[in-house]
């Protein structure tokens, strides 16, 4: 297949979903079985997505389909010359692979939710919203540039907040749409800033270009420190969106939206976007940021690990749990192992949108339970659901045979050799901890679940197996959840075809100082490389050597997880309610999730607020004060003025006007109309007027 | 079209209509509102024939010959002082690339705010007559090329503005009114004295080789018009530029408003009706950055050069003043209007910068300003026909009672919060990528960023609280959109949407202009006979 049908294929996958949510959203109410339309829709893009994956791997394995266009043309600007800003998508194989997670996960969520959301008032609004986020998740899947990249960023971010605050009634969900939406935008904010970074010194958004010129060792601002500093910056969307630590807060509380958009946006895809754009932006971090991403992957793992320990609710200790593999992936970019960080996105994705499916399938058969100490025994119940549900938690677990190990022990094994080679083993020691608890709680999750006798009778007896529409997209994301589809060799993800011949490194564009030691550098100049050609060989040796003690000490750890998690939870050999007594403080430390968002509430949000207050009052009494006050000091002039003029000057005119009077009343005295009198006058005055002038 | 008076025309046709409407009786009240209408209508037609006629590649700004439909007469001639020559005033007008979109605005928000004036039933003719009134003089502030004519336009539209806020407004109206005529006559003071002052500064020679005092916008850019000696000269060493820059601006930015002259805005918002607050908020505010644009930037380029900072700095402080003053209002109509000081400030800030990039954000930016805000107190004021309230804690759950309301809510609010494929975020974005390329104003392009959040901040915190949640059981009587609702904001919609995917529609009309004013004002600095890049 040509190129440029492979590039007008993906464009109908990108916008079928669009027309999709036009058509439902306008007409939904109206033709209730139209939401049939936008499930069609996602089937054939999943279609679609197959074809364009089986011809781009193969016809074109190491090339990337670029077609782009001018979106806004500023002619020829002064002082800068030709200025254009391009818009375009790319295809290349880290694309394309997501192409087929996204319309594949979003198929699956689609059929499930036919059945989930059966009866919801605002049924086909629901299926509209899914096909706009799809939209969005597959334009930054396939944009080829940076600004396109932040433009599908916050539309995801519109999607995930509709569909959190879908049952908008609930103040709880509400909320949670709010905060996820500002919170990402808090990391957006970064990503724009480290996104003008690059266009202020590049002119251009798409990322090759921008990469071809720093291979060719023209760096923003010709300054390393700015180097650094975009890379981190635009990190900060990724932290945001991946809900990395510190602004995790807001994955949880997306759990109040319907369970299948937690497995479609909140688990297995756009959550998975701030892993996909490092993926992105992998080849121009230095060393200070991929360190800098590799601590705040680690630090995230950890946290929420911690918390998902206690939680009692079964979306959230999912949630957790995602976050969690977010930070794995996150840290696996961060310590150079870009293949098994992207690998694990795509294990991840497909266990963890199993795993929130599942969970749908329990809540849906609990009426809407989400408390696992009212359910227990449910696998006798729900036996498909129960066996599905327990593969993705083998997989999640690292267990040999299913795919998670796969992904889980590159990365692991990549910290290992990332620490020693830099020194910096906080990182591999907090990975394999992760890795031991998340062993245990996913174990206890399962166990607390479905084993054992059931807490809550009554529900217990009102549970039934979900139907086919929901049991067979968990059997889909079971299968995809076992090792044969990425690897023959169970233990070596190396000898596959996903990881060693799909997935290649691109070669990373820094200038040779800024970068770890590890990240070879002497590259003929093609774009992509084997994971052996990109670092150097101590590297690989340190890998070989290592790869094998990382592999066992994961399996021992996992294995001791799911050994605490049974001994509490199956077997009861240990109480975890006297455990939790015993270490009091740290439990509600775990319980109450490091009392993060607390801290927050009494920060950050208190602190807005008062400042929107304190600066409200300002305006109206201060600011508007003074306008009123001048207006008032004009109005006492003014009367002053008038006081002024009634009685001074007017005083003045009335003044002038008596003595005119007064001067003309004393005059009338002569006015007397006797003759006589006038003549002893006019005599007088002639006498007078002669000695004044005195002619003679 | 050679030769025919389109812009005196798409000018004075809502002045038609006011004759007309004079003419009427007052009873006649469907009458005087279907000739409003023709008249507003008819000017929007006028507008989309203007476009079709534009030429994309003509600069304007400073040279008169690539201005467009040009209309030039000597309007004022008087002779026989001594001491002032000959004082002769044209009637000049044309436009380029930053007029361009403002009287496409104008004309748009003319002629739906006249649809929203179809409930007004408080003396209708004075209503329309004053309406329409209004309407020419907003029109000729961006069409004239004469300052004396743009001054004169300036000050008609504030007379029926006073009326239509002081007799058509709410509880308050006396004193919103009156601090909005006395606050804008202020600026227009300022304005006046630097008019004069200009006009004694510059001279034109005229075909007969005579040198005559001009108010001509065009003369008065070009350095070698000035005389020696005058008091605005820039040959004069004492030359009073710089002041008369600083009060020219004042009256720009009273307008706009600028912090701290913004506190009428909230005033004159709250007590106008809904179709003034959306002519005020759509279209007056644009007039204050036009000026700048216009006028104070082509003029005095040198002093605008030294003070790009500070205006970038007025324009972060209204971005994250204004944003902060909006979180804390529980009144919703005052919330919008102070996100419109917020917004108002990307404008700034895109001015500030000096760059193509920048002032193409900022002009596009007065734009989708003029259109979402419009829309925002159309809304509001669709809310308030109903309710008859606008507390924003009044309400809860309306989207389950008034969904299609909801729908359009929902648009209008994520376009104000900059959202992508919308065309607010095409502004906003060009904005900071003008203001971040500028090493000086970068540290204030940076905190300006925040601005983004806080705006998504105030509008979701709103959203959540008058349409989440249970429906309030005393608002289940309230009804969805009428059909005179939806038209008003389905086009408006419509367009946000479009310029949000294609913005070079808008972008290309104005590129010429800007690349020809950043030019000017940056590396010619005034002098027409240095040759920039364009040239």
């Amino acid at each position: 297949m040509s190129e440029v049908s492979l590039l007008s294929l993906s464009l109908i996958i990108l916008f079928l979903p669009l027309i999709g949510f036009a058509v439902v959203i306008h007409f939904g109410k109206r033709f209730s079985k139209l939401y049939l339309f936008e499930v069609a829709i996602m089937g054939i893009a999943l279609l679609l997505s197959i074809i364009i994956g089986y011809f781009k791997l193969t016809d074109f394995p190491i090339k990337d389909l670029v077609y782009s266009f001018n979106w806004i043309d500023f002619g020829n600007v002064p002082l800068i010359g030709e200025f254009k800003i391009e818009l375009g998508i790319q295809i290349d194989n880290i694309s394309t692979i997501m192409l087929f997670v996204v319309t594949l996960i979003s198929f699956l969520v689609h059929i499930f939710s036919i059945a989930y959301m059966h009866g919801d008032k605002r049924f086909s609004r629901y299926f509209a919203y899914l096909g706009i986020f799809t939209f969005s998740m597959l334009g930054i899947v396939l944009t080829h540039n940076l600004l396109m990249m932040y433009i599908f960023w916050e539309l995801v971010g519109l999607s995930s907040y509709l569909l959190i605050g879908f049952w908008y009634e609930k103040k709880s969900a509400s909320d949670a749409g709010k905060k996820a939406f500002l919170v990402n935008r808090v990391g957006d904010i970064g990503m724009f800033i480290g996104i003008l970074i690059l266009f202020t010194h590049y002119k251009t958004f798409t990322f090759d270009t921008i990469y071809t010129q720093m291979a060719a060792g023209n760096i923003p601002f010709d300054s390393f420190s700015w180097l650094t500093a975009a890379g981190i910056l635009i990190f900060m969307g990724a932290v945001g969106k991946s809900a990395q630590f510190p602004l995790h807060v807001w994955l949880p509380d997306a759990m109040e939206g319907p369970t299948p958009v937690s497995a479609l946006i909140h688990a297995a895809t756009m959550v998975a976007a701030g892993v996909y754009l490092i993926s992105r932006i992998f080849v121009m971090l230095t060393a200070d940021a991929m360190l800098f991403i590799a601590v705040v992957g680690a630090i995230t793992s950890f946290v929420a690990a911690t918390i998902a320990l206690t939680q009692n609710d079964i979306k959230k200790v999912l949630a957790y749990s995602t976050v969690s593999q977010l930070g794995y992936m996150v840290m696996s970019l961060g310590v150079g192992a870009y293949v098994f960080a992207f690998f694990h996105l795509v294990t991840h994705a497909f266990f963890k949108a199993g795993l929130f499916l599942g969970s749908g399938s329990v809540i849906h058969a609990m009426h809407h339970e989400q408390d696992i100490r009212e359910m227990g025994g449910l696998r006798k119940k729900l036996p498909i659901t129960y066996s599905a549900f327990l593969i993705y938690t083998l997989a999640i677990s690292g267990v040999p045979l299913f795919s998670g190990f796969l992904s889980k022990d590159g990365i692991l094994a990549g910290t290992l050799v990332f620490g020693n080679l830099t020194g910096h083993w906080l990182i591999p020691i907090l990975s394999f901890t992760v890795a031991l608890l998340t062993a245990f709680y996913m174990f206890r999750l399962v166990i607390i679940t479905f084993h054992g006798e059931p807490r809550n009778k009554e529900k217990y007896d009102h549970a039934h197996e979900s139907p086919l529409a929901m049991t067979v997209p968990l059997i889909v994301l079971a299968v995809l959840s076992v090792f044969i589809w990425y690897t023959p060799n169970p233990i070596n993800p190396d000898a596959g075809w996903f990881s060693a011949k799909w997935l290649q490194t691109p070669a990373s564009v820094v200038p040779q100082e800024t970068r770890f030691d590890f990240m070879q550098n002497d590259f003929s100049g093609a774009k992509y490389y084997s994971n052996e050609m990109i670092h150097s060989e101590t590297y690989m040796h340190e890998l070989h050597t290592l790869h094998y003690p990382a592999m066992i000490l994961s399996i021992l750890l996992g294995g001791l997880g799911i050994l605490i998690a049974y001994l509490m939870y199956q077997w009861k050999k240990i109480n975890p309610d006297k455990l939790a007594e015993r270490f009091k403080p740290l439990y509600n430390f775990s319980l109450n999730k490091w009392y993060i968002d607390e801290l927050y509430h009494y920060t950050f949000i208190s602190g807005t607020i008062a400042l929107s207050k304190i600066l409200s009052w300002f305006d109206s009494n201060i600011i508007d004060g003074a306008v009123n006050g001048t207006a008032y000091i004009t109005r006492v002039f003014a009367n002053v003025s008038n006081l002024f003029d009634k009685y001074i000057v007017d005083g003045l005119v009335n003044f002038t006007a008596f003595i005119s009077g007064f001067i003309g009343m004393s005059f009338r005295r002569f006015q007397s109309g006797k003759v006589q009198a006038y003549l002893v006058l006019v005599v007088f005055s002639v006498l007078i007027l002669l000695l004044v002038f005195n002619p003679f | 079209m050679e030769g025919f008076p389109i812009l005196t025309l798409i000018t004075f046709v809502p002045v038609l209509g006011m004759l007309i409407i004079l003419l009427l009786p007052g009873e006649q009240k469907q009458t005087i509102k279907i000739t409003s209408l023709a008249a507003t209508g008819v000017q929007l037609v006028l507008a989309v024939i203007l476009l079709a006629g534009y030429n994309y590649n003509a600069g304007g700004v400073f040279q008169q010959g690539s201005f467009q439909f040009i209309e030039k007469a000597r309007w004022i001639e008087i002779e026989g002082f001594d001491w002032l020559g000959t004082l002769k005033v044209d009637y000049f007008m044309g436009i380029d690339g930053i007029s361009m979109p403002m009287v496409l605005l104008t004309a748009l928000i003319s002629f739906i705010a006249c649809i929203s004036s179809w409930n007004i039933n408080k003396s209708p003719k004075g209503y329309f007559a004053l309406f329409l009134l209004l309407d020419t003089g907003m029109m000729g502030v961006f069409v004239s090329l004469d300052f004396f004519l743009f001054y004169i336009f300036w000050e008609l539209m504030l007379l029926p503005m006073y009326f239509l806020i002081g007799i058509w407004g709410g509880p308050r109206k006396e004193y919103a009114a009156i601090k909005f005529f006395i606050y804008t006559l202020l600026g227009s003071v300022f304005m006046l004295l630097v008019m004069i002052g200009l006009y004694f500064s510059a001279s034109e020679t005229l075909a007969d080789g005579s040198q005559v005092f001009t108010f001509n916008l065009l003369a008065l850019m070009d350095k070698a018009n000035y005389t020696a000696d005058g008091i605005l000269s820039p040959f004069n060493p004492d030359n009073l530029r710089f002041i008369a820059y600083i009060a020219l601006f004042a009256g720009f930015a009273i307008k706009i408003p600028m912090f701290p002259f913004h506190t009428w805005l909230p005033d004159a918002h709250v007590e106008a009706p809904t179709p003034i607050s959306v002519i005020l908020a759509g279209v007056l505010l644009k007039m204050g950055t036009y000026g700048i644009l216009r006028i104070s930037f082509p003029i005095f380029p040198e002093i605008t050069k030294d003070l790009a900072w500070y205006i970038a700095l007025f324009g972060m402080v209204n971005i994250i003043y204004g944003a902060f003053v909006a979180l804390a209002q529980k009144d919703f109509k005052k919330l919008i209007a102070y996100s419109s000081v917020s917004h108002m400030g990307y404008v700034l800030l895109g001015m500030a910068s000096l760059t193509t990039a920048g002032i193409n954000g900022a002009i596009f930016q007065m734009f989708n300003h003029g259109t979402i805000t419009a829309m925002l107190f159309l809304i509001v004021g669709v809310i308030y026909d109903r309710a008859h309230t606008r507390g924003i804690n009044d309400f809860g759950g309306l989207a389950s009672q008034m969904p299609i309301y909801t729908g359009f809510v929902t648009v209008a609010f994520f376009a104000a919060i900059g959202l992508p494929s919308m065309s607010g975020f095409i502004s906003e974005a060009l904005v900071f990528i003008g203001a971040f390329g500028v090493e000086e104003i970068r540290v204030l392009t940076i905190i300006s960023t925040l601005g983004i959040l806080l705006g998504a901040a105030y509008m979701l915190w709103t959203l959540q609280r008058i349409f989440f949640g249970n429906l309030n059981e005393k608002w289940s009587g309230l009804k969805d959109l009428t059909a005179r609702e939806y038209v008003m904001l389905v086009p408006l919609t419509i367009i946000i949407i479009f310029l949000g995917v294609y913005p070079s529609a808008m972008l290309d009309i104005m590129n010429t202009s800007v690349n020809t004013l950043v030019d000017f004002v940056t590396i010619k600095v005034g002098n027409i006979s240095v040759s920039g890049l364009l040239n």
